[in-house]
């Protein structure tokens, strides 16, 4: 017992059994750095500043990602274009950012197509994806003469329909989908290339000479792992374009090779992290571009790359801080730990194992434990299983790599959505949405004058 | 609470049980309280020696040491 005058720092008491022969040849994983900034801006000052939960999202590492992705590509083939997914984070700042970097937009709604054409895209510059689009979406489409993919025989129809009707000739593209050697294989979008569904639509389109079809489509997963499934599918959109070429004479303008590049996350039930799984840009680079280069194309016939990624962009750009609300001791002897974030805002946490970094000093005794949000549902689980130092009551914790997807699948169940901050390359941080309140959820809510007023005995 | 008599404690953290053959790692405070336990010392005695020792206060040493006697019981390192 140290009895010195001066007083010990404190530390739980914890007690682990050693256990061997349980563990995979790399040991378990233990985060021993404190992340107690993310760029330069303090952690425990964001959360002062813009309170807990919040979302920060640094725009350095989007733009190095971008630039990255950019130069990936652009060495290896001559025309390249990226198109920011809106569906992946549609928040109007983040958008901005990649459209700055001269990104197109890339969107699978009417309310997202709104977006893009509110943020400054020029019509002619949004891809218009995904299997719902109203009349008034195509309408609206057709007129900003944006490249809408057909996804079904039905929107094909329709499209025809309203360009007679409209006296227009829409630009198109049909959403090819196909075999890549991938399990599972994505066949609900789009027409099939090995059924000839997707040469069958090819042909309606072009005989039917009402709509005027610019480029092919393909989006063959998501999370991919393996690159050379793209080189699969880039071989097959080229075989349907040199097609076009031989029977029709025609040119395609582009072939979209869409997005599903894997970020660095790690999924659940992957033996080794994501750091160490998940193929670079080059890779995927590589293995498209080549493909493309020596399906057969003239060198003045070489269709534009367009390029949809989405999660591989803005994961890593992303951190979610937040803080302790309680320990716990389970039943079965675990320590599980409360935290002011839930699965409602990060549901990503259903497919990965997010890295937790403590942001404070600890030592380096770790202790087994389950991550819990703090929804009063059984499902809320962060990390069902994460070695981590002992936190204690607001201690705050930063996860990384939530950049993609949690800022438009999140929901206000139970608890509200935080505030999301971008990190400026000002040096200054930016509050890009604000924190919801009690108004925001209850605006689009009618209450009858029945129903307004009750006596409770 | 009582340890058992026969628990091996190193001053490093290791706990070794030759009962069991069961080991274990403690961090500096759990030593120092396994430590007066096989000393002997009364529950109340600890409190006041984590408190005379370490920064901390009354109401965090009585939540952690209820957890640490609890997983002392739950590893089966006490005289039942």
């Amino acid at each position: 017992m140290k009895m010195s005058n001066k007083k010990a720092l404190y530390e739980r008491p914890l007690i682990q059994r050693i256990n061997t022969g349980l563990m995979n040849k790399f040991g378990t994983k233990t985060e021993y750095a404190p992340v107690t900034h993310i760029d330069t801006f303090s952690v425990k000052d964001l959360i002062t500043q813009y309170g807990s939960p919040v979302f920060v999202l640094s725009e350095r590492t989007i733009r190095n990602t971008y630039k990255e992705a950019n130069r990936a590509f652009k060495t290896r083939y001559p025309k390249v274009q990226f198109a920011w997914s809106y569906k992946t984070n549609y928040i109007n700042a983040i958008c901005n950012i990649f459209h700055q970097e001269g990104s197109w937009a890339e969107v699978v709604s009417g309310f997202e197509y709104a977006k893009a054409l509110k943020n400054g895209v020029p019509g002619n510059r949004v891809i218009f994806n995904g299997p719902d689009k109203t009349d008034e979406d195509l309408r609206s489409a057709i007129n900003n003469n944006s490249p809408i993919h057909i996804d079904h025989l039905d929107e094909l129809y329709r499209l025809t329909e309203l360009a007679e009707e409209m006296k227009k000739r829409p630009n198109v593209a049909i959403r090819v989908n196909m075999d890549t050697g991938i399990y599972p294989m994505w066949d609900r979008f789009g027409f099939n290339y090995e059924n000839g569904q997707a040469w069958d639509a090819i042909n309606k389109i072009i005989l039917g000479d009402k709509l005027e079809l610019i480029g092919l489509h393909c989006h063959i997963g998501t999370f991919m792992l393996s690159p050379s499934a793209y080189a699969t599918a880039a071989y097959k959109l080229s075989d349907l374009a040199l097609g076009i070429k031989q029977k029709f004479n025609k040119q395609i303008q582009y072939i979209d090779m869409g997005g599903g590049f894997a970020s660095k996350n790690t999924l659940k039930g992957s033996y080794l992290p994501g750091e160490d799984t998940s193929p670079t840009f080059d890779q995927f680079a590589e293995a498209i571009c080549t493909a493309l280069l020596n399906a057969g194309f003239t060198d003045k016939d070489l269709p534009l790359l367009i390029l949809e990624t989405g999660r591989a962009l803005i994961d890593e750009a992303g951190y979610l801080l937040g803080s302790v609300i309680a320990n716990k001791r389970l039943a079965d002897g675990r320590r599980a730990t409360i935290l002011d974030f839930g699965v409602n805002i990060m549901f990503t946490s259903f497919w990965y194992n997010h890295k937790i970094s403590p942001a404070q000093e600890f030592s380096s005794y770790t202790e087994d434990t389950v991550m819990y949000g703090p929804l009063c549902m059984n499902i809320d689980v962060i990390r069902d299983h994460a070695t981590l130092p002992p936190l204690k009551k607001d201690d705050h914790v930063v996860v990384h790599t939530v950049g993609a997807y949690n800022m438009t699948q999140w929901m206000q169940f139970i608890a509200m959505r935080p505030a999301v901050v971008l990190l400026g390359m000002d040096g200054k941080s930016h509050l890009i949405r604000k924190r919801e309140t009690l108004e925001n959820i209850e605006m689009n809510e009618v209450m009858p004058d029945i129903l307004n007023t009750f006596k409770l005995s | 609470m009582n340890l058992l008599k026969n628990l091996a404690l190193s001053d490093t953290g290791f706990v070794f049980n030759p009962a069991t053959g069961d080991s274990f790692s403690v961090n500096p405070i759990g030593l120092d309280i396994l430590k007066l336990l096989k000393n002997g010392k009364s529950e109340n005695e600890i409190r006041k020696s984590l408190l005379d020792a370490y920064q901390t206060d009354k109401e965090t040493v009585e939540k952690d040491l209820y957890d640490f006697f609890k997983m002392l019981e739950q590893l089966k390192l006490t005289e039942q």
